[in-house]
């Protein structure tokens, strides 16, 4: 049996008795000027201030994708991909949709089948599904057995996925989550049946593989403000908007570092 | 209490293992191993908690005679390796290595030999000129891959260095941008998490 790996270290162990590593310093400064970001955006928001959110073409078909199973008696197939576990945030993200879709779900009395390679997030799954259910005032519905484990092994869990999209024939597959080769697999074998398609992962060579199978494809930072998106949360709606400031001082960095680097060719400050 | 409770617990170890990230020193280091040692304790037993929750839905299943053949077999193979594993060990030759090189191993190569198939039919319905962006698509396509084969090397050596400059820079910016969405949006979603703002893991309370 393979255990989990866990957290990566990225520092070297044994490095001195030293309380500071100097090396991670251009990474303290980046973290601190985050979360004051972050923190500045809070404060906005308990002052009063709200923020809009733009419409993602994704995020918006849930509710087409629920409800086309609905009409069509199928169920709905929701997968977090292989390639993650609950620590990763591409996965917490994941769980915030599933709270939707498990709300909506449970409204139009529509099954939700969530089969996963990781015990753990099984059991914050079935968590999650049973308390959308439980929010929509619909907890006779949940069905625990829906949320299951397959196996750990990437082709044991493709391989069984595909059977389940297959047989049971789902209207709407979501595949949201940190997916490897298995996302093509899925992906094509969905397309296949003629189910709609909502996908979205946080690696950029499985994300052209959605965007050529699936019919809707979250793009980079769109699957993390699903959360915010989906809930119409102030305080979630709050780091969106730090993450957009976030990247307009990377981006404006960027800009001061090329032209730097373009008057100065022999500058190293800008690459850390 | 049911709330702030798991929330002060999510926060110390957030900013516990934020804050050992920075420093090599030998108390930092114990504090990541040991919450890393936790960490596989809880997988072991939520793992024995995932086998049990397959045994008990596959065997309902099996009673009610949905899917039984598909169940059957993943319940046999369940079972199967750890006995062959317990009762004729884990060597070279024993029976457990035999049932992985000539039934696990040959079962995995062709589920992902099937991509091969599902990139052939994904690239059809993708490269279709549909439109502007797509015949762009499909032109780039086309570049890298003409640019990838070798006899067009032997032919001229600028299709490699077209194919180079598709992948380096239009691609790579391309990349590089939602890679940083990507960074930021995990970053904010992990402080959410940690401060409290996020809360889907305490079922949404």
């Amino acid at each position: 049996m393979v255990l989990h790996a866990g957290p990566v270290q990225a520092t070297a162990p044994g490095a001195g008795n030293s309380w500071f590593d100097p090396a991670t310093l251009p990474t303290l400064v980046l973290s601190i000027i985050a979360i004051a970001v972050v923190l500045y955006t809070i404060r906005m928001v308990r002052s009063g201030k709200s923020f809009t959110i733009r419409e993602i073409p994704g995020l918006k078909a849930v509710e087409e994708a629920v409800g086309r199973a609905t009409e069509m008696g199928s169920p709905i197939l929701y997968t977090p991909g292989w390639g993650g576990d609950i620590q990763r945030p591409t996965t917490i993200a994941s769980m915030n949709i599933l709270s939707s879709v498990a709300e909506k779900t449970a409204q139009y009395d529509c099954r939700l089948i969530y089969p996963t390679h990781d015990p753990v997030i099984m059991a914050v799954a079935q968590e999650v599904v049973k308390e959308g259910y439980a929010k929509a005032g619909h907890l006779d519905r949940y069905r625990a057995d829906d949320v299951f484990y397959i196996s750990s092994s990437q082709f044991g869990y493709a391989a069984a996925v595909d059977g389940f999209i297959s047989r049971t024939k789902p209207a709407s597959v979501f595949l949201l989550g940190t997916f490897e080769a298995e996302s093509l697999i899925l992906a094509e074998t969905a397309n296949s049946i003629g189910a709609i398609q909502i996908a979205g992962t946080d690696s950029t060579i499985q994300l052209a593989f959605f965007i050529v199978a699936c019919d809707y494809t979250l793009i980079g930072e769109e699957l993390f403000a699903a959360s915010g998106y989906l809930s119409r949360n102030r305080m979630i709606l709050s780091s969106v908007r730090a993450q957009d400031i976030l990247k307009i001082l990377i981006g404006l960095f960027i800009v001061i570092a090329v032209i730097w680097a373009t008057f100065d060719p022999a500058s190293t400050w800008w690459s850390f | 209490m049911q709330q702030r409770l798991p929330i002060a617990v999510c926060f110390i170890a957030g900013a516990l293992m934020f804050l050992q990230y920075f420093s090599p020193h030998p108390v930092a280091r114990a504090v990541f191993v040991t919450i890393n040692d936790y960490w596989q304790i809880i997988f072991a037993f939520t793992l024995l908690v995932g086998i049990a929750a397959f045994v008990r839905t596959n065997l309902r299943q099996i009673s009610r005679g949905k899917e039984a053949p598909y169940r059957l077999i993943g319940l046999a193979g369940l079972v199967l390796m750890p006995v062959l594993a317990v009762f004729g060990g884990i060597k070279i030759e024993s029976p457990f290595q035999w049932a992985f090189e000539n039934m696990l191993a040959p079962m995995q190569a062709t589920v992902f030999s099937l991509l091969a198939f599902f990139v052939a039919s994904a690239s059809f319905r993708g490269f279709r000129a549909r439109n502007a962006q797509a015949v762009i698509l499909l032109a780039a396509a086309l570049v890298v891959l003409i640019g990838r084969v070798p006899i067009t090397e032997m032919i001229s050596d600028t299709f490699p260095k077209i194919t180079f400059w598709v992948q380096n820079y239009p691609s790579m910016a391309a990349r590089r941008g939602i890679l940083i969405g990507i960074g930021l949006g995990s970053m904010t979603t992990a402080l959410r998490v940690i401060l409290g703002i996020e809360r889907t893991y305490l079922r949404g309370e």
